[in-house]
């Protein structure tokens, strides 16, 4: 694989209160190469956010835990860091856009001050209007006037604002940008202009990213790779032309794109998956999927099915024990 | 391509800069009441500032007992009492000890307060419960006992009342900065800033404390009044200021004799504890409505 810029193997994270324990995370692995874009895939609940924060160790101190596994970050092992390096990767060499822009940035402060705070933070040797400069550099880069930058949150629309969190990610160039559904929470015209501003950012800077999202649209449309999580695991990885163009898919797959609407074909209806995800603080002991498989079969109930892996698309099921074969 | 050019030059004007003291002040001034609570402190402040100019200290503390509980007149404009000294020149110069102790006072135990209370809510868990269980048991002891105790052990004195004044009014900062910061921790802001490399402090200090100001500042203003009244209250128990000093909780208290003869002497005083609590809530209400940008218009 080369250059890897961020290697996940095995992560388990489990949330833990006094009543259950809920895993959130079971045994993940993915890839992300350098300069490469992975899309996470999965419904709500699936784990997607839990394994963005457990990248930047962000997970809610009192309860989350990782239980095994590594993370791997440009050869550093981030789970072993102690809190003081952890916060100088934070925001320098990962950055995160966190799904809702009305609530991400603090409404008492300018968006300008906000863009500048990761930039002083990260970086001692900058002077005050070199900072200044870089600040309004970066507003203009996501199509806001550098002008504005003395203005409040409030002041700006839902998309400007998205615009100014990314603009406040992308400040100091990280490595790795780790976007948690940034689209989300905008109306359609605006997430297309988003979408198409970080495509553009992210080929300018050359960043790495883990694009989350439950828009197979969006995966389709700037990632390189792609991980499908279904009840805190990944059930199929690979290359976009793996999931969208293979001929062998794990059936929650088949079920995703069975639920999409399509322009060329005349279906009457979609088709929904039936029933609901498992409770997560209690996961069947077979396929976590099975349940609601089309194809389940004897075995499906009792053994977990485990990962056969070919060439470079990924499955977890026991119809492709053998791998999947091409 | 000219039009443009043109264009981002009036958006330049439009959004140009002002500085964060000038748009604070230019909302101020909107309200009328914060106006007019600002000229009243800013009025009061100026007389206790050049009080030996308006009335010399000796006035306030020499005894004249030939002209003993004499009523408003020129010579003394708010009348005299019961040992003959000048009350005008008493109020003046009892609210320089009277202000400054219960400005002193309020914002220590706003720093104090705000600080113990950021701490309890942010890290949460043991830190959190040590602090409010410690809270608890100091809430538990009457604020009038526990002040007494303090100046008893400690003796009456400047300094002495301050610690005790901010050791009875700290407690309700810390559980009103407390409850907002658990509010406020729990916003997508916070999280995004530590995803950014804040430190906690820095969290605390810059994102978290500003969004509780309006809250803060407030309860501060509504607590200076209240301090005064307070000092009042130790001092007609003869733990304030010790006399012959003037003071104008103790001014209160000396005149509550004389209410039926000369009533002015228990007026004026109060009077000017009244006008000062009431600039001062005025000023903190305006404060509050510029300092909060969702208003900004």
């Amino acid at each position: 694989m080369g250059d890897v810029i961020l290697d996940i193997r095995d992560l388990t994270v489990v949330y833990k209160t006094d009543l259950e324990t809920v895993e959130a995370v079971n045994g993940v692995d993915l890839r992300i190469g350098k300069g490469k874009t992975m899309g996470l895939v999965g419904e709500t609940g699936a784990g997607k956010t839990t394994t963005a924060l457990s990248i930047l160790r962000l997970l809610p101190s009192n309860t989350g835990r990782v239980l095994k596994g590594s993370i791997a970050f440009g050869g550093i092992d981030v789970l072993a860091l102690d809190e003081k390096k952890m916060r100088d990767i934070r925001g320098d060499r990962i950055a995160m856009v966190f799904q809702d822009p009305m609530t991400s940035l603090n409404p008492v402060m300018t968006i300008g001050e906000q863009i500048a705070e990761a930039l002083v933070l990260h970086n001692d040797g900058l002077g005050k209007e070199d900072i200044e400069g870089r600040v309004e550099e970066m507003l203009s880069m996501v199509g806001i006037l550098p002008s504005r930058k003395n203005e409040y949150p409030h002041q700006f629309s839902g998309g400007m604002k998205q615009r100014v969190v990314i603009a406040m990610a992308l400040a100091c160039e990280p490595e790795l940008l780790i976007a948690d559904e940034p689209t989300t929470a905008l109306d359609v015209t605006i997430q297309a202009q988003v979408l198409l501003m970080i495509k553009e950012l992210r080929n300018r800077l050359g960043t790495s990213m883990l694009m989350i999202t439950h828009n197979l649209g969006i995966v389709a449309k700037i990632c390189d790779d792609v991980a499908v999580m279904y009840a805190e695991e990944v059930v199929e990885s690979g290359t976009v032309e793996d999931l969208f163009f293979g001929d062998r898919h794990h059936p929650y797959t088949e079920g995703l794109f069975g639920s999409l609407p399509n322009l060329s074909s005349r279906a009457k209806r979609l088709v929904p998956i039936p029933g609901l995800m498992p409770d997560p603080s209690n996961l069947p002991e077979g396929c976590a999927f099975e349940e609601r498989c089309g194809k389940r079969m004897d075995i499906c109930k009792n053994l977990h099915p485990a990962t056969a892996t070919s060439g470079t698309h990924s499955l977890r099921c026991h119809l492709f024990n053998g791998g999947p074969e091409r | 391509m000219e039009m443009s050019v043109t264009a981002a030059k009036q958006d330049a004007i439009v959004f140009k800069k002002q500085s964060q003291a000038k748009e604070i002040w230019r909302r101020f001034k909107k309200s009328k009441g914060a106006v007019a609570g600002l000229c009243i402190f800013a009025t009061i402040i100026l007389g206790l500032a050049f009080a030996d100019l308006i009335a010399p200290y000796e006035l306030a503390t020499k005894q004249h007992l030939a002209d003993k509980l004499a009523s408003p007149s020129s010579a003394h404009w708010l009348g005299t009492d019961a040992f003959g000294r000048d009350l005008f020149a008493r109020i003046v110069h009892g609210g320089r000890t009277s202000l400054t102790i219960a400005l002193l006072a309020t914002m220590s135990s706003c720093i104090l307060g705000s600080a113990l209370g950021a701490i309890a809510g942010f890290f949460g868990g043991r830190t959190d419960s040590i602090i409010m269980r410690a809270l608890d048991i100091f809430m538990s002891i009457p604020d009038i006992l526990f002040t007494m105790a303090v100046v008893f052990a400690l003796g009456a004195g400047f300094t002495n009342l301050l610690i005790a004044l901010t050791l009875a009014y700290f407690t309700n900062y810390v559980r009103l900065v407390r409850s907002q910061v658990l509010n406020l921790a729990e916003l997508d802001y916070v999280e995004a800033a530590r995803a950014g490399g804040s430190s906690s402090l820095r969290i605390i200090v810059s994102h978290i404390l500003p969004n509780a100001m309006g809250v803060i500042i407030v309860n501060t203003t509504l607590n200076v009044a209240k301090i005064i009244l307070y000092e009042s209250t130790l001092s007609f128990l003869g733990l304030g200021m010790p006399p012959p000093a003037p003071e104008w909780g103790l001014l209160i208290a000396d005149a509550r004799e004389y209410m039926r003869n000369a009533p002015y002497l228990m007026f004026f005083p109060a009077l000017a504890i009244v006008l000062s609590a009431c600039s001062i809530n005025l000023i903190g209400d305006g404060l509050r409505d510029a300092l909060d940008p969702h208003l900004k218009s």
